[in-house]
């Protein structure tokens, strides 16, 4: 292990959290997704208004400012209805709950387009084959329709859970112990930037090609049915 | 809630979005004349050639933009040899900083693009310039760039949305764009929500203005493939 002025270890513990924070949101995201896409394909009108609502907020603002909106705003929300309750001491969410709402939510408003793509393009044949053979709406959907709604998704869910990767590192600006918090308060006492950001830019690095790898490994599992 | 605070310090706020814009513009404007060489030299059958562009689109492709944007601002003032250089008026503004951070970012995101734009282009195009005659420069100059540019104007759009998005980093190094003027009013008035929520707007403006100048850009350049010919690619 490389000792970085004692630091190395640090950073590990930073490279947890960052991990948990990601995989933590990808779970909320995909749901998100999911729940999206189907609300856009409903034929409700008021959800279809909804689902877009949501996706044309989520990606036009910056991340950066969902991951302050929720922090800042979830805690002031709260503040505002437990007074209701005639509790009124400070309430404060963690940075990691905070995190893995904002993350989630950004990821699941690509997810809900991915997701919709991937809907949009199963025959019409697979649902009325699966009603034939006497399934219900949930059988259907989880034997016959998510199965291959993932594999056509995957690729584009992979590049989100990339980008999402990154975006981790955005939530040290409220405070969670992730790498890159980790490499700030290690700067602070070496005065040594460009060494820890360097080791922390390695770090996530290392978890892209990780993570392309997993893709790599899941898409081809996922086609091993598919004769090209 | 009270929104009246929002119209006290509106006229802050569009003073903050105006350096964001400059950020933008001066980062996109860069990044583009950057890819391109990029690009092309990525596209190269020579190892040696395409290496290091493949290399430099790998580290910035595969770090978060907040770790490069930090190395630049804190991480070339740790060598004294900067520090005394001719560079270093300009390393130590924050607004230059960002400037570099930002265009080296996103001229490998948009290399990648016009790499994928000058693959895209069918074989036989290239071998219909090569059967007339024309030389490599001319070829690219009156028929591959040109499609190229068709070919990328999608993308390039949400890449600009997404260096608008991560314009907002800039504040993290204490300039005041439009999320950093935000949370300046917001440690002086503590009203989070409503100031948050107006940037957020003022950010969406911005984005839509961006998306509906492209839709015309793109009108006009691809119009001689007929209507819907171009699938618009999506984020990542």
């Amino acid at each position: 292990m490389v000792d970085l002025h004692g630091f190395g270890n640090q950073l590990w513990l930073g490279l947890v959290v960052t991990l948990e924070l990601a995989l933590a949101s990808l779970v909320v995201g995909l749901l998100l997704g999911l729940l999206g896409a189907s609300a856009k394909l409903s034929s409700v009108k008021a959800l279809q208004w909804i689902a877009n609502i949501y996706t044309t907020i989520i990606r036009g603002i910056p991340e950066l400012l969902t991951v302050l909106i929720i922090y800042f705003g979830a805690t002031a929300f709260l503040m505002s209805i437990a007074s209701l309750f005639g509790y009124d001491e400070y309430i404060e969410i963690g940075a990691f709950a905070a995190g893995v709402t904002a993350l989630g939510l950004t990821f699941g408003a690509y997810a809900t387009e991915v997701f919709r793509g991937a809907l949009q393009s199963i025959a019409k044949g697979q649902n009325e084959a699966a009603i034939a053979l006497g399934m219900g709406p949930y059988r259907t959907f989880y034997r016959i329709i998510l199965p291959q709604v993932w594999r056509l998704a995957l690729p584009g869910l992979g590049n989100l859970f990339l980008v999402l990767l990154k975006d981790t590192a955005l939530v040290s600006v409220v405070g969670l112990d992730d790498i890159m918090r980790k490499a700030n308060i290690a700067v602070s006492s070496t005065k040594e930037p460009f060494l820890f950001y360097s080791a922390a830019a390695f770090l996530y690095l290392a978890l892209t090609v990780v993570s392309m790898a997993v893709v790599h490994f899941l898409e081809k599992h996922a086609n091993r049915g598919i004769r090209r | 809630m009270d929104f009246s605070i929002v119209i006290e310090y509106f006229p802050k706020l569009l003073e903050g979005a105006w350096v964001s814009l400059q950020l933008i513009f001066l980062s996109v404007f860069l990044g583009g004349v950057f890819a391109l060489p990029i690009a092309l030299a990525r596209t190269s059958k020579n190892r040696l050639v395409s290496g290091l562009p493949f290399l430099y689109i790998f580290f910035f492709r595969g770090t978060p933009l907040l770790v490069q944007i930090f190395l630049v601002y804190y991480g070339a003032s740790q060598f004294d040899v900067v520090k005394e250089s001719i560079f270093w008026p300009i390393l130590r503004e924050p607004f230059w900083c960002a400037i570099i951070a930002f265009t080296l970012n996103t001229s490998a995101y948009t290399a990648e693009i016009f790499r994928g734009a000058i693959q895209a282009i069918p074989v036989g195009e290239v071998e219909a310039c090569k059967t007339i005659g024309m030389t490599k420069v001319q070829m690219y100059r009156r028929i591959l760039l040109p499609r190229a540019f068709g070919i990328v104007l999608p993308a390039y759009g949400n890449e600009i949305i997404l260096m608008l998005k991560g314009s907002a980093l800039a504040s993290t190094i204490t300039i005041l764009d439009l999320t950093g003027m935000a949370r300046t009013i917001i440690a002086r008035t503590y009203t989070p929500i409503e100031i948050f929520l107006a940037a957020g707007v003022i950010y969406l403006a911005i984005s839509m203005v961006v998306i509906a100048i492209f839709k015309q850009v793109e009108k006009r350049q691809n119009s001689y493939l007929g209507p819907n010919l171009i699938k618009v690619p999506d984020k990542g």
